[in-house]
């Protein structure tokens, strides 16, 4: 492999602090796409540069450059939004995007489609202005939008947990302020000299997710995130504390298909550390990670390939160097599950949490479930907050007893609250995929309810149809669906095709492993009939799918990916 | 010695004429331009014509004012049947007309078009307009006739023709003939006309000894094609191609035909004439409602035909005219139309918004009659479309950019155009399709190839614009080239985007401005573009700029030149008078040219 490094790095370096040709490439009104280095620098602005991919052929011939849109990605840690923040946010979707939708994605927060580059600003300034949010470093190689669990009942603790992601999302925060300049007609700071102390002008290797967990709550997939605190607790109810943070380092899903040396991974648990030195280890983390992370490859440059490629013990005695802090011995805590409690529950506080499900996390007004217009409707009333949950739901929290039964009339009018909604289609995700996503290979979004509807169909023919099972579908190798942390995961590999992986487990601690590999539709359908129908005879008491098919020998555990994931 | 090499001051040519030369023999390839070497060396040694009029008699002007060609074609047509008479005579284009002159001339046919509402069409403007000033002569020896050509679905039909007719006469001229007032199906009434009209001339005309050679009008250059208006070429469709995004109100089509074998060749700026066929479907339903037999035998052009293939071929079905509303009313003795036709503003309205089809209320009324319908319609005339494509990189190919015209009647059927329904939808890839090049001697590239331009050509008004950029790109000029586009929407409208992009990015394209109307909550036009760019457009045009103008005459073509006059008054401080006197001088010096319709 060649040492020189990958042609980002210099993009970074050249970006005059990731200015680049921004302002230029904005005021081409001749093109609805940016020039090829900008298209990575809009990344860090909480932008993706995509096609509609279904009319991308047909537009070539029409002598038309591909239909170019951009995501744009809010910096939403922990997910919290109030009522009038949801009815800005509502807005915008309707007149400056052209999906209409809010999409709330596995990263916490929600996601725009379909913004054309001459509404840009117009979103960036209507948000900042009227809501307040903005989209700073949600992608790019640096701290994305940090998340934490949604744990509605027990609200102080949330609270703490909530208030820490925040902390954290903003210490990772750029000093430049390139996006105000850029986005939000901001004056340049001429006589200042720039600098970031934390990422310099490189920036990261890659892309770095940062996690805080509230067992026994996995909702965020902490094998999902490069660093993960989760949290200690000591006491119960009332009297529950968190005491300190075990460390995770080092988990991510994301692989390339074909690639034995890239593979998912779960994380490392390297200790114990005190509420008071969070800050401390998540910027030793990041640092670290910054100066030892791999530039030449970006399919091997996240932070799990670091600790393998220098070792487990070397990253966290350089942790512990640049924070000054010693990781004590990992606290206790258990995962039991890390799907949303769908439904109301009522918090120590006495304010009412409703968690409604939302198929893909996408609210929109769809026939017959007009989702969007009914949670504006809600939000025109509603005087706590709405909160997205990791797994793409929402939660209503805060309801006061009085709004109680007023909140669920109107959300089950717009097809919120749905009875006939299984628990398989509650536990089942897709990312975005196409048309949009340039890195798809294949359908997830838009293949998700065809697919819930086969397998909740082979529940029910196999005499199980209250069971479920964790079904995941992503459209490319990349992870954004956490297809690697299912009993059921799909990985597109062309149009209608797939690789189909088993095994993971329900709390989400077990790399699934591959079955199949490039099969279609028809074929995923018997397969998962013939595996469910021997999982519905065959199982223990309480065995889930994952442990089944494991047990069963259908395919063997992962246990350590990097030596037997690809085995 | 390369002919772009040559200028004013090194050749005993003038300016015009060594633009008319270059553009003559522009695209020829090595066999053509031989030939044309060897022409022009014949015609040396030849007996010298210098003068047009025969010294010792009178002769005939024959003075043309066109937009499309057709005017031109027509005093070219009287011209030939002026020669065949022995009657001297020149032909000349109004654009190149001493307007004073005119005090000179014994006897005089004016053929003049008419734009959309009423105008005089460009290169008739001067003398248009020095008829009805104080400084115009007085004419009382003049002997004149007038041939107007006009669409009798507008308001102002044959307006122009009328005007001159009105001014010449008041200056004490002596009308010959009547006037004609000729519609789009002009071709039998004019013919008829021109004999009628050259024997007036011949009981006047003093004829001189000898009959002066035709002078050929100084816009007339060397045509070689050996397919005309009459006699089209059958060509091949090559390519049809949406290239409005799927989103888009608009259906336009990229249209590539192939005249391999024709030998045509066209010159960037040039029309393609398209001689199309109706709908079947549309005729079928127009028997049926009439209550007629498909294959009853109707004369047309002295031939035999069924009454389907007449409709199918020979008569306009989509364009309505006024008189045919009449007519039918009359015929049918329809109470409804009847009260419609007493007011001509109504009429012609509903004319204009109402095909053949949706005017034939009742069926199987038996008063129609094949013979007698037929009669009541116009007949079938090409449509001219600006020619999308270089010669010079395309070869043997001619490419259109058609917008479909597609409505719905009242009761909320599908209309659609004649020729563009006919081109965009029924004709497939290998059909054929009868075509003519017509020239347009009025939309020319600068003949020097580092003048700067400037392109106005928002919606299908694009399409020279193609051809002149491909011309200047395969000719290596280095002129800088600005282009002004428009239309409703940035992603489903821009036509040949992807093409522009490339342009801009080899630098063949200086600048690019783009106004999509829909795209904001407001409406945003090219004029606005210009004005917002007064700056530029002045200093270009202070640089030597040729300006031109491509699309719709009503609006666009209107409100660009008003921009112009405020840019030009604005950024030179004159008057709005003297900028608009400026611009009338870049246009008399063909800096500033129109194809609009």
């Amino acid at each position: 492999m060649s040492q020189k490094l990958h042609d980002n790095e210099r993009i970074k370096i050249e970006s005059n602090f990731l200015r680049g040709k921004l302002v230029e490439g904005l005021n081409d009104n001749t093109t609805g796409s940016f020039p090829t280095d900008e298209v990575q620098l809009v990344k860090f602005h909480g932008l993706y540069q995509q096609d509609d991919r279904d009319v991308r052929a047909e537009r070539k011939k029409q002598k038309l450059e591909p239909l170019y849109s951009f995501l744009l990605r809010a910096r939403l840690p922990g997910g919290v939004l109030t009522a009038p923040q949801w009815l800005e946010i509502d807005r915008v979707a309707s007149e400056l995007t052209d999906a209409g939708s809010i999409r709330i994605t596995t990263r916490q927060t929600f996601q725009y489609h379909g913004i054309f580059k001459r509404n840009l600003k117009s979103v960036f300034q209507e948000l900042k202005f009227k809501a307040n949010i903005d989209a700073i470093f949600t992608a790019g190689d640096v701290n994305r939008n940090t998340i934490c669990t949604s744990n509605p009942e027990q609200s102080i603790l949330h609270t703490e947990i909530y208030n820490l992601s925040k902390a954290i999302s903003e210490h990772f925060l750029p000093k430049s302020n390139a996006y105000a300049e850029i986005w939000l007609d901001g004056k340049k700071v001429l006589d200042t000299e720039e600098d970031e102390p934390i990422y310099k002008n490189i920036f990261l290797p890659r892309k770095f997710k940062i996690a805080v967990a509230l067992p026994p709550y996995n909702d965020v997939d902490i094998h999902a995130n490069d660093l993960n605190f989760i949290a200690i607790i000591d006491g119960e109810g009332d009297a529950a504390k968190i005491t300190g943070y075990n460390v995770v380092v080092g988990a991510g899903l994301g692989m390339t298909h074909g690639d034995k040396t890239t593979f998912p991974r779960l994380g490392d648990d390297f200790g114990f550390i005190p509420v008071d030195k969070v800050m401390e280890i998540a910027e030793a983390v990041v640092t670290t990670q910054r100066d030892l992370g791999g530039r030449v490859s970006r399919s091997h440059a996240r932070t799990k390939y670091t600790l393998e490629t220098h070792g487990i013990e070397t990253f966290k005695k350089e942790v512990e160097k640049r924070s000054g802090v010693t990781f004590a011995a990992p606290g206790e805590y258990e995962f039991t599950e890390r799907g949303d409690r769908i439904g109301w529950v009522k918090g120590i506080d006495n304010k009412w949490h409703l968690t409604v499900f939302i198929e893909n996390g996408r609210i929109l007004d769809f026939d017959g479930k007009p989702l969007k217009s009914g949670l504006n409707k809600i939000a025109q009333v509603h005087t706590g907050t709405f909160r997205m949950t990791a797994n793409q739901n929402l939660v209503i929290a805060e309801v006061d007893e009085v709004q109680k039964d007023n909140i669920e009339k109107m959300a089950r009018e717009c097809g919120l609250i749905d009875d006939g909604t299984s628990d398989q289609r509650k536990y089942s995700m897709a990312c975005v995929a196409l048309p949009t996503c340039p890195l798809a290979m294949a359908e997830a979004e838009r293949y998700l309810p065809g697919l819930t509807d086969d397998v909740e169909g082979l529940l029910a023919k196999h005499s199980i149809a209250k069971d479920k099972i964790i079904l995941r579908i992503t459209g490319c190798p990349n992870g954004c669906g956490r297809s690697m942390l299912a009993e059921i995961g799909l990985i597109g590999k062309a149009p209608g095709r797939y690789n189909l992986y088993l095994g993971g487990n329900t709390n989400g601690t077990r790399i699934p492993k591959m079955y199949q590999e490039n099969i279609d539709e028809a074929t995923i359908v018997a397969t998962l009939d013939e595996l469910i129908g021997r999982w519905a005879l065959e199982r223990n008491t309480d065995e889930c799918f994952g442990d089944f098919v494991i047990r069963a020998g259908v395919v063997a555990e992962v246990i350590i990916a990097a030596k037997d994931f690809h085995d | 010695m390369a002919l772009n090499s040559l200028s004013a001051l090194t050749s005993p040519l003038s300016e015009l004429q060594l633009s008319q030369l270059q553009q003559a023999t522009a695209g020829l390839d090595p066999v053509q331009t031989a030939w044309v070497s060897g022409y022009l060396a014949g015609v040396s040694q030849g007996p010298v014509t210098a003068q047009p009029v025969a010294s010792s008699g009178q002769s005939l002007t024959i003075l043309f004012g066109t937009q499309t060609g057709n005017a031109k074609g027509v005093a070219e047509q009287l011209g030939a049947a002026a020669d065949a008479k022995g009657i001297a005579y020149r032909v000349v284009s109004m654009a190149d007309y001493k307007v004073k002159s005119i005090k000179d001339e014994s006897h005089l046919i004016i053929v003049a078009s008419t734009n959309g509402e009423g105008e005089a069409p460009d290169d008739a403007i001067d003398l248009h307009e020095f008829l009805a000033t104080k400084k115009a002569p007085k004419l009382d020896s003049l002997k004149f006739a007038v041939l107007g050509l006009g669409d009798s679905s507008y308001e102002f039909f044959c307006q122009t023709g009328k005007d001159f007719e009105q001014r010449i006469g008041k200056l004490g001229a002596e009308i010959i003939v009547d006037r004609l007032d000729a519609d789009v199906d002009y071709e039998e009434v004019a013919t008829a006309w021109i004999e009628n009209a050259l024997l007036e001339v011949e009981k006047t005309l003093e004829k001189g000894g000898v009959a002066s050679a035709p002078v050929a009008s100084a816009t007339s250059a060397v045509s070689a094609n050996k397919f005309d208006k009459q006699n089209p070429f059958s060509a091949s469709l090559l390519v049809s191609q949406k290239i409005t995004g799927d989103r888009s109100a608009k259906n336009v089509r990229h249209i590539e035909i192939d005249l391999e074998g024709s030998e045509l060749t066209y010159t960037a700026g040039d029309a393609l004439g398209v001689w199309f066929e109706n709908d079947e479907t549309l005729v079928a339903q127009i028997i049926t409602k009439l209550g007629l037999d498909a294959s009853a035998e109707v004369s047309v052009a002295d031939k035999t035909v069924s009454l389907q293939a007449a409709l199918i071929a020979s008569f306009e079905l989509t364009g309505t005219h006024p008189a045919f509303v009449e007519g039918y009313a009359t015929l049918t003795n329809n109470a409804t139309l009847l009260k419609l036709a007493t007011d001509k503003n109504a009429l012609r309205d509903f004319a204009n918004n109402n095909q053949i089809v949706d005017v034939i209320t009742e069926t199987g009324n038996e008063a129609v009659t094949a013979e007698n319908f037929l009669a009541l319609l116009r007949r079938i005339s090409p449509r001219l479309y600006s020619i999308a494509s270089s010669q010079t990189e395309v070869e043997e190919e001619v490419h259109l950019t058609i917008g479909s015209v597609l409505f719905e009647n009242e009761a909320g059927e599908q209309r659609s155009g004649g020729a563009s329904g006919f081109l965009n939808h029924r004709l497939t890839e290998g059909g054929e399709v009868k075509v003519f090049i017509e020239d347009n001697h009025n939309f020319r590239l600068p003949a020097n190839p580092e003048t700067p331009i400037i392109m106005v050509g928002p919606g299908t008004g694009i399409a020279p614009f193609r051809s002149f950029m491909q011309e200047r790109e395969a000719t290596d000029a280095t002129g800088k080239n600005w282009l002004l586009f428009g239309d409703q929407t940035f992603n489903e409208d821009f036509l040949y985007q992807v093409e522009w992009q490339t342009h801009l990015k080899s630098g063949l394209l200086t600048k690019l401005d783009l106004a999509f109307s829909r795209d904001q909550a407001q409406k945003i036009y090219v004029q606005d573009r210009l004005k917002e760019n007064a700056e530029d457009v002045y200093q270009w045009l202070q640089d030597g700029a040729h300006f031109y103008v491509c699309g719709d005459a009503n609006r666009m073509a209107k409100d660009v030149h008003t921009a112009l006059i405020e840019i030009i008054s604005e950024q030179g401080n004159k008057s709005l008078d003297d900028a608009e006197q400026e611009l009338n001088e870049l246009r008399k010096a063909k800096r500033y040219q129109r194809d609009v319709y």
